[in-house]
């Protein structure tokens, strides 16, 4: 019997209004792996990571994930359980510091209570240290970027892709299992976009971590995938590796129109 | 992943990256600040609060100490209560007065000749502050599904409704008002510790006293714990929060019942040292007045919080109707001269505003004088020390009627050309501006104390956050990027 995947949308359908945004939608995700959503503007991408993660409830169909339906747990539980995603559209702390940035997001597997911080309480200072350790450690993974004098400054200081890098590390500092890059080479420029797909592999040797990437950038999408999907208006156009989707007619079509169309 | 020196430094912007270095060589007022922030870590801080303050009692006689040491101690900690909620978890609470006004009536149900109920504080103050805590709890079940100006306008009807029910409601419980109507609750007793009763001022200040400072310390360490982050985050962006494992409702309502404690405790404190409580206590002044210490400091600072309450009690009371008229004109002059100090530069310009100033009001005198007495016989009121000075300097005329008006009007149209121009002009209009408005004091304000008081205060409190928008204390914040 084939292995259990890590993740999986069973026949996932979300409507707004008339507007059908996952159509039946089936994917998975098996541990260790990198995979790529693409799909031209509005094909539901993004919607798919608002299912996974709880932003959005399905209208119909399961998400599973490690064995069990998420579907309905609130956002926080999601991650609790191991889901964790950046936001395309940059959404920091921008007043908290880069550190602090990173340490908020231990709240879910750290324990202590507000009584427990304000008498500083053994179990309360052992937290404090390991989470700062913690944030050290995932803000260490970009190399110099976010080192030094950066941990203290806020992260409305920080450049674009500095920002694009801080929400890799603030969802890294969750103790995911599954992480959900929502676009994260937009607005880099070409050697940072080189940098950050040597960094996605990186995320799974070093980090451990498997990974589920939105992305348009075709180089990236090429160096990094184990798997391609494809989707558009909501649909699962195809799957596979890189050059089997790149080949592939519906794909074609949804990217540049049906050939000799008016 | 090694960065080598031969390669060209991507992602690191020059500019950003000077962005501190930048701000360090910023001086002047605006870095005041920070400079407290980076030279005295909060323990020296504190320390440096607690001794002065310790030594108060010392320093004060009963009323004083009253006015100014046991009130700015209550403003601290109202403030310290609705910065959790406002500062840490941004959450736009108007209704906070009430759950202080809750704790004040608790607690006076709980110690006074009202229900002859005469419970010991190490009973009834934990009591009132649970009740408290979970009254915000209830205050806070709004803020599930509304934020900011909404969530204000909810907040602000639990608000009114408190004084409302507290005034008119005031239903019968065991053959009386429970909660006295406009008479309120008379006799309350003061709190003691495990039966030792604070009677005297001094006793009650050091009591209150030692309260702010545990409250300071907790408070510190909860904002730099795993909570205070995530109320932090949850301020900067709910949706972040949630996806990042923060219970957003939780918090929100922890927000909610912590900053309510504070509110109850302060309740019992305000009720014991005032003896009696009624719901003009409790109305949207002293709303107005504790928002006013939070943002004054800066949201967000416990320092902040501290500074703001002492700013806005002390000028306050020094400008209360049972001080001599003098507080106030020490201040309007001063304030002007705090002004130009600041505002003028360079150094040469300012004393040209100065010798000007000094040398108009002599030739004006002279002149307005020599034309006819009646326009210098006015007689300075309540001049104090200044008395002499100003009534050989400012033109105060005696019997002119329209004249007051008439300088007011041109006050106004001076300020408003000294917004127009610049350079030596600015200068040259600056110089009688200043004595005009000296005149102005003397001739209309001195004559209406109590809206003189509004107005100086109104006017500090403007200047204070023109100068540092994001309050004493506060980090300056940033919205859209």
């Amino acid at each position: 019997m084939k292995k259990q995947p890590l993740f999986e949308l069973r026949d996932v359908t979300k409507t707004f209004g008339g507007l059908t945004v996952a159509d039946h939608l089936n994917l998975h995700v098996d541990e260790g792996e990198i995979v790529s959503l693409i799909g031209p503007n509005g094909a539901g991408k993004t919607t798919v990571f608002n299912l996974v993660t709880g932003i959005y409830r399905p209208d119909s169909g399961e998400i599973w994930f490690e064995g069990q339906n998420i579907v309905g747990l609130p956002p926080h539980k999601i991650t609790q359980l191991g889901i964790a995603r950046t936001f395309q559209t940059l959404r920091l702390f921008l007043n908290m510091s880069v550190k602090e940035n990173v340490m908020a997001a231990a709240y879910g597997h750290t324990r202590s209570t507000v009584v427990e911080a304000i008498f500083r309480l053994p179990r309360a200072r052992r937290e404090e240290r390991e989470i700062a350790q913690l944030a050290e450690e995932k803000l260490a993974f970009f190399g110099d970027r976010l080192v030094g004098y950066r941990h203290d400054q806020q992260a409305y200081n920080l450049s674009y892709a500095n920002r694009r890098r801080l929400e890799i590390a603030r969802a890294m500092a969750t103790n995911p299992k599954l992480l959900l890059l929502d676009e994260p080479a937009a607005g880099m420029n070409p050697a940072e976009t080189a940098e950050l797909t040597e960094l996605i592999g990186r995320l799974r040797t070093e980090g451990g971590y498997t990974v589920l990437v939105i992305e348009h950038d075709m180089h990236v999408v090429e160096g990094i995938s184990d798997r391609v999907i494809a989707l558009d208006h909501g649909v699962k156009l195809c799957e596979g590796s890189f050059g089997e989707v790149c080949e592939n007619p519906l794909v074609i079509e949804a990217y540049l129109g049906l050939q000799g169309a008016a | 992943m090694e960065a080598g020196e031969d390669r060209p430094r991507v992602g690191v912007d020059d500019w950003v990256a000077s962005v501190e270095t930048r701000k360090e060589r910023r001086g002047g007022f605006a870095a005041i600040g920070r400079r407290v922030d980076a030279l005295l870590p909060p323990w020296a801080r504190l320390a440096i609060f607690a001794a002065f303050a310790a030594r108060l009692p010392l320093w004060m006689d009963r009323g004083d100490l009253f006015a100014y040491g046991i009130f700015t101690l209550i403003y601290i900690l109202l403030g310290l209560g609705l910065n959790v909620v406002v500062g840490y978890a941004g959450l736009l609470d108007l209704g906070y007065v009430a759950l202080f006004g809750f704790g004040a009536y608790f607690y006076a149900l709980l110690s006074s000749e009202q229900y002859g109920i005469h419970w010991p504080s190490w009973i009834s103050i934990p009591l009132v502050v649970t009740s408290t805590a979970l009254l915000g709890l209830v205050l806070g079940i709004p803020s599930r599904r509304l934020l900011g100006d909404y969530l204000a306008i909810v907040t602000l009807f639990f608000g009114q409704a408190f004084v409302v029910f507290v005034n008119a409601a005031n239903p019968t419980v065991a053959g009386m008002g429970l909660t006295g109507g406009p008479n309120g609750i008379a006799d309350i007793d003061p709190n003691d510790i495990f039966g030792y009763e604070l009677v005297s001022r001094t006793q009650q200040y050091l009591f209150i006293l030692g309260v702010v400072l545990l409250i300071l310390i907790g408070l510190h360490f909860l904002s730099e714990s795993r909570t205070g982050r995530a109320w932090r985050a949850l301020r900067e962006d709910p949706l972040a929060a949630e996806a990042m494992s923060m219970p957003v409702n939780r918090l929100k309502l922890m927000a909610f019942a912590f900053g309510a404690a504070i509110a109850g405790l302060a309740g019992c404190i305000f009720a014991a040292v005032l003896t009696a409580v009624t719901s003009g206590n409790f109305g949207l002044p002293i709303l107005i007045t504790i928002y006013a210490v939070v943002i004054l400091g800066g949201i967000g600072s416990l320092t902040g919080v501290v500074l703001g309450a002492i700013v806005i009690n002390v000028s306050f009371q020094f400008l209360a109707p049972e001080n001599p008229q003098d507080n106030a004109r020490y201040l309007f002059y001063g304030m002007i001269v705090l002004l130009l100090v600041l505002g003028v530069r360079p150094w040469w310009r300012l004393g040209v505003v100065f010798a000007g100033v000094v040398a108009l009001g002599l030739v004006g005198h002279a002149v307005a004088g020599a034309i006819d007495s009646s326009w210098t016989s006015g007689a300075v009121v309540e001049g104090g020390r200044l008395a002499g000075v100003i009534s050989d300097w400012v033109i105060i005329p005696s019997g002119h009627e329209r004249f007051a008006n008439a300088a007011y009007i041109a006050l106004i149209v001076l300020v408003l050309t000294l917004t127009r121009v610049h350079g030596w002009w600015r200068t040259v209009v600056m110089i009688p501006t200043v004595y005009l408005s000296f005149i102005v004091w003397e001739t209309s304000f001195v004559e209406n104390p109590a809206v003189a008081r509004w107005i100086l205060f109104g006017a500090l409190l403007v200047f204070l956050m023109t100068v540092r928008p994001q309050g004493l204390l506060g980090t300056p914040r940033v919205e859209i990027v």
